[in-house]
């Protein structure tokens, strides 16, 4: 069957919710305001670990307009605890209070909620509550939290070592000392965190009448929310509405259950009104989930060729005080260990990895999650082997990838990786940057005396994952597949419905796109809805790279069950061959006989028509739910080349070229594409650079506003030059791979290299990030003061 | 309780609030023109950023009673006649947005720099926009759309 239609798959392909966004009307949390409306607001911890003696919220009560306040204990009769279950037997499983029971474990820990008639009166209300608090030891940090004489955050675990996991093959140990050259190195990734430009926030209404739910929330995952809500606060899953349609940014860090959306949900539940809370930016710095924050020990062992013989690493995440839901505290540990052999063919390798509780904020999911300190590790090590061995540091990536013969290919740690392009991505990234140019380059500038450094990384991520994988490891809950109801109606116009959530992907745009091809209509014809789970098939929502490779991949099927029925629809109309029909204009034609057609919208209008205008036994309607679930997932990959200069006055880092050559398999959108690369590298560059959470030794948060949390503006991102592979991925429908964090994964590893680089001449490494101009000068001062 | 008369995409408003509402709020609550929007509270994210007769401002760290006899333009001001504004149809041709939360202090602080420098260099116009913080863009559609709009604009003016 012929389309005439122009394909959209793989377009420039304007996106369609810009006009609302551009002109004010999009559907932020904070937007909305129903009747009857209440403000809530949290008070939060001044401690970083104390007992709670005494809560007494009476002089709140008592201001005119506070309609309500609850403490821990209140929540605790109205919603069980959370806990984020791990079926890892190594992997203690703890509660995370909605708000604080009995202690508080980090500065900014909810401690009690207000609701009143204004937000300014509800913040008034919130400093009018009292809190006796009993303070308890500090736990700073990793070594500190392991120490047995330490105080332990969670006394029913027992221990402050939350994660253990260990991943082993063939024998490290002798490889090692077998090894030509072994480079050893302490990384140390300092703990960032995500900074959408939307704080988070949500909206709860309890309609007392028929007992349902709605909740409003600024969440990746609806659908998720939705499940854990009806748990917690028992009720039954299809009176529990949750909505994100508009969102501000998430990076994974509106991708976990938060305590303020439990909370307000019990307030709007006990008080039958609508409760908003809406966090400002110091509590997001507080409270939003922070991200990486380990320190990997690691050596590799080559051969004087440069081959990787064995690899051998101990990850330790600060976890931070709460394992957070459902992805638990073995995120971020378990996915560094699991990912760190990268790309490269390993054949020994043992990585160890725990994850440690401290009085800080909990650790969370952010763009990459596990992959940005892997990356980091992996890429040191093999520029440190490079330059020991005096090897170009792209020849020994070449001598080390996956090659084409290899896949599939399994890594140490298990996973399976297919067709990528692995060497092709960093040969072009050559080209593109012209390699050899560049190094005569930096000589020129070199015997200028001036810090000029060229960094490569080149790395694989696990994207799509289907139901053979937990998504975070150890995780007992299912996210392995979701769906499409694509619904054509009597006047030809299709609107398709998903239980992916968008917050900036374009997903409104992508997925209408293969929609429309599939469903053979133009794209004006499409709607998509998407957050919202009332109207959604079952799914959970948008996260670690899958939405477009599961979504798309159900739009494809159900998009393809509405054309198949079309077709027999058309033929029975035309009382022709559906085999013999081809689609052109907008009608349906019997082959060479172009007088004999059908429009789309008269088959959209005998599909509802009944039985006489359809072929015998084929039921009335066009609509089809389908679900799918690409079981393993698939894998992007990308190289990243960075030149950049280090200022001999300041110790600034500026980034002259930035290359990215990726392969993220068949492309929708190049221009969504291509923002999700540049976006995701600025954050990558912000992490290399500029951005660091600070807590000071009482557990207080020193970089708590955007002047102290330096997020980079347009002066600190380069102009970036993206290039694109496209491997199909074998696996997928459609040949989609997952592509949003890609970026983010990239960058700070090909800075940290070009930085180290760029000091090469002073034997400078850099094994702590970000490499701000405080750490370099330091770094450089005692460098050239060993030199002296 | 004050009284609060100014104007705002030409239109003139009047409305009664506290003297510490924020200016922000009072826009998005009392007026309801939920276009502005609320990053950090303190003045650096640009979010919330309006045009304040006829400069660039920070509607966060205003508080209306000081709007009161002002002339206010904000994002929702920007479209004529149904139609995109040059500079918001180039932010859609460039992929300059993407969750779109900052967008609406964007758009007012690039014509806030084009007004003052109508042709800038891709050096002026990151530094331009500076003053406001996107964390989905990396900035690259942003400046490519400003560019793009920036001869637009000055032919018709």
């Amino acid at each position: 069957m012929g389309v005439d239609l122009p394909r959209l798959v793989g377009a420039r392909v304007a996106r369609r919710e810009d006009p609302r966004l551009l002109t004010g009307q999009g559907s932020y949390v904070d937007d909305h305001r129903p009747a009857r409306m209440l403000y809530a607001a949290f008070l939060r911890s001044p401690h970083a670990h104390a007992r709670i003696a005494r809560v007494d919220a009476s002089a709140a009560l008592a201001l005119p307009g506070v309609a309500a306040a609850l403490t821990g204990e209140d929540i605790a009769r109205a919603a069980k605890p959370v806990r984020a279950e791990s079926k890892t037997p190594s992997v203690k499983t703890t509660s995370f209070p909605p708000l604080a029971l009995g202690k508080v474990r980090h500065v900014g820990e909810a401690v009690a909620m207000v609701a009143a008639e204004s937000r300014y009166l509800a913040e008034d209300a919130v400093e009018r509550i009292v809190v006796e608090y009993e303070p308890l030891p500090v736990v700073r940090n990793t070594d500190q939290a392991l120490d047995p004489a330490s105080a332990v955050l969670h006394e029913d675990a027992g221990t402050n070592l939350l994660v253990a996991r260990e991943f082993a093959r063939g024998d490290v140990d002798g490889a090692l000392a077998g090894a030509a050259l072994v480079v050893r190195e302490r990384f140390r990734f300092h703990r960032h965190t995500p900074v959408c430009m939307e704080n988070r926030g949500c909206l709860a209404d309890y309609a007392t009448g028929n007992q349902t739910l709605t909740l409003r929330s600024s969440a990746q995952c609806p659908g998720l929310v939705r499940d854990i809500l009806s748990d917690l606060l028992g009720m039954p899953e299809h009176q529990v509405r949750v909505i994100a349609t508009d969102v501000g940014g998430g990076f994974g860090a509106k991708a976990s259950l938060y305590p303020e959306e439990i909370a307000t949900c019990v307030m709007a539940r006990r008080l039958g009104r609508p409760v908003k809370w809406i966090g400002d930016r110091r509590e997001d710095l507080l409270s939003t989930t922070h991200a990486w924050d380990e320190i990997v020990e690691a050596e590799l062992g080559v051969n004087r060729d440069g081959t990787i013989v064995g690899l051998r690493a101990q990850v330790t995440a600060d976890i931070g005080a709460y394992s957070i839901y459902p992805w638990t505290a073995a995120i971020e540990p378990v996915q560094t260990i699991s990912f760190l052999p990268g790309p490269y063919r390993v054949p020994t390798y043992r990585g160890r990895t725990r994850g440690v509780a401290t009085n800080k904020a909990p650790l969370g999911p952010y763009r990459g999650v596990g992959r940005p300190p892997a990356v980091f590790v992996i890429e040191g090590l093999m520029d440190r082997a490079a330059r020991r061995l005096r090897i170009d540091p792209t020849e020994i990536r070449l001598r080390n990838f996956i090659r084409d013969e290899d896949f599939p290919y399994k890594s140490p740690s298990g996973i399976v990786w297919d067709r990528s392009s692995f060497t092709g991505s960093l040969v072009k990234a050559r080209e593109v940057l012209d390699y050899e140019s560049a190094r005569e380059e930096q000589a020129r500038a070199r015997a200028a005396g001036r810090w000029l450094g060229i960094g490569v990384a080149s790395y694989v991520e696990l994207t799509g994952i289907g139901s053979a994988i937990p998504v975070s490891p150890g995780m007992p809950l299912s996210t392995g597949t979701e769906a499409a109801t694509i619904r054509l109606d009597p006047a030809g116009k299709v609107t398709a419905v998903f239980g992916v959530a968008s917050h900036g992907q374009g997903l409104e745009t992508t997925l209408a796109q293969i929609v429309a091809d599939e469903v053979g209509v133009p794209i004006e014809d499409v709607r998509v809805l998407h957050g919202d789970t009332e109207v959604s098939p079952y799914g959970t929502g948008t996260y670690a790279s899958r939405s477009l490779v599961l979504a798309g991949g159900a739009a494809i099927l159900a998009g393809r069950a509405i054309r198949d029925k079309m077709r027999l629809i058309a033929g029975h109309l035309l009382e022709a061959d559906p085999a013999d029909l081809t689609l052109v204009d907008g009608r349906y034609a019997v082959r060479g006989m172009p007088d004999r057609s059908v429009a789309v919208r008269q088959i959209a209008r005998a599909a509802y028509s009944g039985a006489r205008q359809l072929p015998k036994g084929l039921e009335p309607g066009l609509e089809a739910t389908k679900f799918y679930d690409p079981y393993y997932g698939t894998a992007s990959n990308a190289t990243h080349v960075a030149v950049v200069e280090v200022d001999r006055g300041t110790c600034e880092v500026k980034t002259l070229r930035y290359v990215v050559v990726e392969d993220c398999g068949r492309m929708v959108n190049p221009l969504i594409v291509d923002g999700q690369v540049h976006g995701g590298v600025a954050q990558g560059i912000g992490a290399a650079l500029l951005e660091e959470i600070v807590y000071d030794d009482h557990g207080q948060l020193l970089s708590g506003t955007l002047m102290d949390y330096v997020v980079p503006s347009a002066c600190e991102i380069p102009m970036l030059e993206v290039h694109h592979l496209e491997t199909p991925s074998p696996v997928t429908l459609g040949g989609f791979r997952g592509m949003g964090e890609g970026g983010t994964i990239g960058a700070p590893a090909a800075i940290a290299n070009a930085v180290a680089d760029a000091l090469a001449p002073l034997g400078i490494e850099v094994a702590e990030l970000p490499v701000s101009p405080e750490r370099l000068f330091r770094l450089i001062g005692r460098a050239e003061g060993a030199k002296r | 309780m004050v009284t609060v008369r100014l104007k705002v995409n030409g239109v003139a408003h009047e409305g009664r609030c506290e003297p510490r509402k924020l200016l922000v709020d009072f826009i998005r609550e009392d007026l309801g023109l939920t276009g502005t929007h609320v990053g950090c509270e303190h003045g650096i994210c640009g979010a919330c950023t309006i045009m304040f007769n006829g400069e660039a401002a920070r509607s966060c760290i205003m508080l209306a009673v000081q709007a009161d006899g002002a002339e206010l333009g904000t994002v929702e001001g920007l479209m004529r006649d149904g139609k995109l504004h040059p500079l918001q149809e180039a932010f859609r041709e460039h992929h300059g947005l993407q969750c779109g939360f900052c967008t609406p202090g964007m758009l007012i602080t690039a014509l806030d720099l084009l007004r003052t420098n109508p042709s800038p260099s891709d050096r002026e116009i990151r530094e331009g926009i500076s003053a406001v913080l996107c964390r989905c863009t990396g900035y690259q559609g942003i400046v490519n759309a400003v560019r793009a709009a920036a001869p637009i604009l000055a032919s018709g003016r």
